[in-house]
């Protein structure tokens, strides 16, 4: 029953969504205030309704309701009931159905906080939200509806893959999702923008903090679902430059260079059209993305047939929201009034170059993810593309960019000195010198990388201590009035600076992690004995040890270090029965300057196993510095200035007015 | 039934027999085994996502390992190992594929992207530096009137 | 219209162009890089309880045969095996079975209780002769023609429709790829 109530009000939602994406359109184009407002009950309606069918899946899948098909792929009684709950959106109609909540709720934050916008450019973006809705509902009611039965209603669930039964792997995709969708108001924003032909500090205000809200959201969605890969896929890799990374790796850069175009927008009326380009660009990729693994045209190996009739709609809803935009773009944009000028060496010119690298990058890790499929297409050749095409030209593209993200903050508008800036940022530069001669002379020239990796991340962090450091006078004046400016300082600048030092400490764990990782790989046998960096690591053998829902065999490693036992590490093999499967899971132990990682293997039939120890210095930097860049977001959203709102314009009553002449006498 | 999931499953790991357990026994001479760990990371994972043999616990990534390892002892040079699994699995099992006129493209579009990046800067600079030379003219004399008489309309 | 605006809908239609093509392309996987070569040499005994190992003579009779790799622990292979069973049962075509990777034990059972469509098996237990085929996961089909040359090979569970439209013209000798040496 609760499956049939889910169904019908998705279908409602539907019908809502129509009624919410086109009416009041037409109701602010032609001024009808009976159209117009009907965009917000609506969008509060369409909210209600995705919510209880969210929760009617949710109950069938906790009740392990398998006469419902979704549950009978996706779960089994045996599930904690965790992972039951994620395993509603685990599968590709739940996860669609989760995608639609959360762009319906969004819809519902500008329905019920857009109390100071204007009230014409509320309703458009709750249309265009609407609109994005109704894409998102037909592929959900027609193509993958997630409360199909059943019958016979099947005794088990099929779905109780391990994998799956993880935390970082279950739960990063609501913050992806967050991510993707968030940015979907950015979009719809700038869409109500050329409609209106008007961008200005008002609309910059406004979309700000979504897109803030929605970027924080998509940094941790896709920092966990890298520290996932870390400790169970593999040995210790974070990034494979896979077409499901690269989907969500896209939208971030995009959605990191209109962040900080929207501030030029804010603060100098300008950047105008690149940020409306942005923001139409940045959820065309979260678009693009979802739907380039929904729609299987990016094949895996084995994988099964997927239905055409589902990619072939999706890629008709890309052309009609993606195409449609843009060619809205290229009409409107030229109307946007241009505003505030700048010299080419000012912050504002900074932040252009910093859209024009991102893009850049973007383009890049598109085009090495694509061209496989374009190739096949123009030449029916088949080739991949992996991480050294990757690494090989997005590294070098970050690299100018980095250099500029520390100098960035430290211009002022309109126009700069460079020499100037240089020179406020000496203290800077001479660390950041002096660490990369300490690399030098620690590690050689080999590999060259490192120094310049460690110079990078210096830099950032450098730049950002500066940039904090001027702006509360830190040496200037007693230190309890640098205290005092630091506490009355903008959030967003303190989130600025945390999350531009959060990079910093990022690369530094990157550079730090790949150029001296430590790989040992032997077979021991119980009383074997291997050194690495500085530990010595003993092999105590292998015990059989019961889970709740496999078997594993555990191996025991004893750590020393100067004769003293500092750790004692148990990776783990498990075998799972349903669904047949076996699993590493490695055991890793934090250390001060980095992981040691172990992980045991197959016995070679003579009482030795295959084992493997490794030392991976400052990993851990690189999950700090991911959650330094969070952190940052949420500082800078809790910025006063970005909720109160842009204040209101001054009415024809309380200006001033012409005296009449006669009230003179 | 545990007990006996869990004698399979050590049996399995004890194997020797019938179905080998491939084990990453490093080989006795260490050039060789670097040499092995080298070629490791250039070879494909088919079965994983995006990952090298050198990155993945999957049966077919421990097969192969053991089978370059083999080769390499069997006196094979870096290029006859590749060359052997390519035989077998075509060019995609390598990580970085050849150079051919395909992927040539491929290589080089980042660069014509950023010449686009760069070419747009330089004309966005350009542009800039042209609109500052215009500057902002004086009012004349008539204009200043003007300005002067809505001024005073406002008082 | 300033050319400058036009420029990211202009690339949108590109890409959408290629996306669209792509996805009316046949979902093929890699093919295979032995097709139009011999098949390799290789030497493998009966999957345990049945007679007739395989090896490379079996594949060079003259006419064309299938070659199908499976394996007890591999779900898909179950999807597939009822279109073998009716394939064994319906027509005169030669199927062997590559048996990939199994305990003896398991193969035979999976065997006895699922059907036997296979005129011979081959047990590869180590997973070496499947190295050899250029095989990199279950189940996979091969299509060899009479000389023992590879003409086709199919990945993953094989469909009615594949099977109408690859396997049967090929068993034919049609779509026939000249075998180098």
């Amino acid at each position: 029953m609760i499956a049939e109530l889910g169904h019908f009000a998705i279908v409602l939602a539907l019908a809502v969504s129509i009624v919410q994406g086109t009416l009041p359109l037409v109701g602010a184009q032609r001024d009808i205030e009976a159209l117009s407002a009907i965009a917000r009950p609506a969008a509060v309606m369409q909210f209600l309704l995705l919510v209880f069918a969210f929760v009617a899946l949710t109950i069938a899948f906790t009740g392990s309701d398998f006469s419902v098909l979704n549950v009978w792929q996706n779960s089994h009684t045996q599930k904690p009931l965790l992972y039951k709950i994620s395993g509603v959106w685990g599968n590709h109609e739940g996860s669609l159905l989760l995608w639609v909540v959360i762009l319906a709720a969004f819809g519902f934050g500008v329905a019920t906080m857009g109390n100071n916008l204007p009230p014409s450019l509320r309703t458009r973006v709750i249309a265009i939200q609407g609109l994005i809705g109704v894409g998102f509902l037909l592929l959900l009611v027609f193509l993958s509806n997630p409360f199909e039965r059943v019958f016979p209603v099947p005794a088990q669930g099929n779905g109780l893959n391990p994998l799956l039964q993880d935390p970082g792997l279950a739960f990063h995709p609501p913050f992806l999702y967050l991510g993707y969708v968030g940015f979907s108001i950015a979009f719809s924003f700038a869409v109500a923008a050329l409609i209106e032909g008007k961008v200005d500090a008002a609309w910059a205000r406004w979309v700000r903090p979504w897109t803030l809200a929605a970027w924080t959201a998509l940094t941790i969605g896709i920092a966990m679902g890298s520290w996932w890969a870390y400790y169970e896929l593999g040995w210790g890799g974070w990034w494979f430059w896979d077409p499901v990374e690269n989907a969500s790796f896209m939208p971030w850069l995009l959605g990191t260079a209109l962040l900080h175009s929207a501030i030029v927008v804010e603060k100098r009326d300008a950047l105008k059209t690149w940020t409306v380009l942005l923001a139409i660009l940045t959820f065309s990729f979260s678009l693009l993305g979802t739907f380039i693994v929904r729609s299987g045209v990016l094949n895996s190996v084995h994988a099964f047939a997927t239905d055409p009739a589902r990619g072939v709609y999706i890629l008709a809803f890309l052309v009609v929201a993606i195409g449609g935009s843009l060619a809205l773009y290229a009409w409107r944009a030229p109307t946007l009034k241009t505003g505030g000028v700048f010299a080419p060496m000012s912050r504002e010119g900074s932040l252009v170059l910093n859209n024009l690298l991102l893009i850049a990058a973007t383009a890049t890790v598109f085009i090495g993810t694509m061209y496989p499929l374009f190739l096949d297409a123009i030449t029916g050749e088949k080739v991949t593309v992996g991480p050294p095409f990757f690494n090989a030209t997005f590294v070098p593209l970050m690299v100018p960019l980095v250099v500029v993200m520390a100098i960035g903050p430290m211009m002022p508008w309109k126009r700069a000195d460079l020499a100037g800036t240089l020179a406020r940022m000496k203290v800077a530069a001479i660390v950041t010198v002096a660490v990369a001669l300490l690399t030098l002379y620690l590690s050689g020239f080999e590999p060259i990388l490192a120094v310049l990796g460690m110079a990078l991340g210096t830099w950032l962090l450098a730049g950002a201590a500066i940039d904090i450091g001027e702006r509360t006078r830190i040496f200037g004046i007693s230190f309890g009035d640098t205290l005092k400016r630091g506490r009355n300082l903008p959030r967003s600048a303190w989130g600025g600076a945390i999350a531009h030092a959060g990079l910093g400490v990022a690369i530094l764990g990157i550079t730090g992690s790949l150029s001296w990782e430590i790989e040992r790989l032997q077979i021991m046998r119980p009383g074997d004995r291997i050194g690495i960096a500085g530990y010595e690591v003993e092999f105590e053998g292998v015990a059989p040890v019961p889970g709740p829902n496999y078997d594993a065999v555990r191996g025991t490693f004893r750590v020393y270090r100067d004769d003293e036992l500092v750790e004692v590490m148990t990776p783990e093999t498990r075998r799972f029965t349903q669904p047949s499967m076996v699993t590493t899971e490695a055991a890793i132990r934090p250390r001060n300057f980095g992981d040691l990682y172990a992980v045991v293997g197959e016995s070679n039939g003579d009482g030795g196993f295959a084992t493997r120890i490794y030392h991976k210095p400052m990993i851990n930097w690189l999950w700090v510095g991911s959650v330094m860049m969070a952190l940052g977001g949420l500082v800078s959203l809790t910025d006063r200035r970005l909720r109160v709102g842009a204040p209101r314009r001054r009415t024809a009553e309380t200006k001033p007015a012409l005296r009449p002449q006669q009230q003179a006498t | 039934m545990r007990i006996l999931s869990i004698a399979i499953l050590l049996a399995g790991l004890f194997a020797g027999s019938a179905t080998a357990q491939y084990v990453d026994q490093p080989l006795s001479d260490p050039q060789l085994e670097r040499r092995a760990q080298v070629l490791h990371k250039e070879i494909r994972c088919l079965v994983c996502q995006n990952q090298a043999i050198s990155d993945s616990n999957a049966h077919l990534a421990r097969q192969l390992r053991v089978i370059v390892r083999e080769r390499l002892e069997a006196g094979d040079s870096d290029t006859d190992v590749k060359t052997y699994l390519v035989d077998r699995y075509g060019d995609w099992v390598l990580m970085r594929p050849p150079l051919k006129a395909s992927t040539l493209i491929l290589w080089i579009a980042p660069f014509v992207i950023l010449a686009f990046v760069l070419g747009g800067a330089v004309m966005l600079v350009v542009r800039r530096r042209r609109q500052q030379q215009t500057g902002v003219t004086p009012l004349d004399a008539q204009e200043e009137a003007r300005l002067a008489a809505i001024l005073d309309e406002q008082n | 219209m300033r050319l400058r605006y036009l420029l990211p809908a202009i690339a949108f239609v590109v890409v959408a162009v290629g996306l669209g093509v792509g996805l009316t392309l046949k979902p093929r996987e890699i093919p295979s890089a032995l097709i139009g070569k011999p098949v390799p040499e290789f030497s493998l005994p009966a999957v345990e309880g049945r007679t007739g190992g395989l090896t490379t003579a079996d594949l060079k009779t003259g006419s064309p045969v299938l070659v199908n790799v499976f394996a007890s622990w591999c779900g898909p292979c179950r999807v597939e095996h009822p279109l073998f069973m009716e394939l064994a049962r319906t027509t005169d075509v030669t199927i062997y079975g590559l048996n990939q990777r199994d305990a003896p034990a398991d193969a035979a059972r999976w065997l006895e209780t699922f059907g036997d469509p296979y005129d011979k098996t081959g047990a590869d237990l180590d997973g070496r002769a499947s190295i050899d085929w250029g095989v990199y996961g279950v189940p996979e089909t091969f299509v060899v023609d009479g000389a023992g040359c590879i003409q086709y090979k199919h990945i993953s569970v094989l469909t009615r429709e594949v099977l109408e439209e690859e396997i049967m013209p090929r068993l034919q000798g049609q779509k026939h790829v000249p075998c180098e040496k």
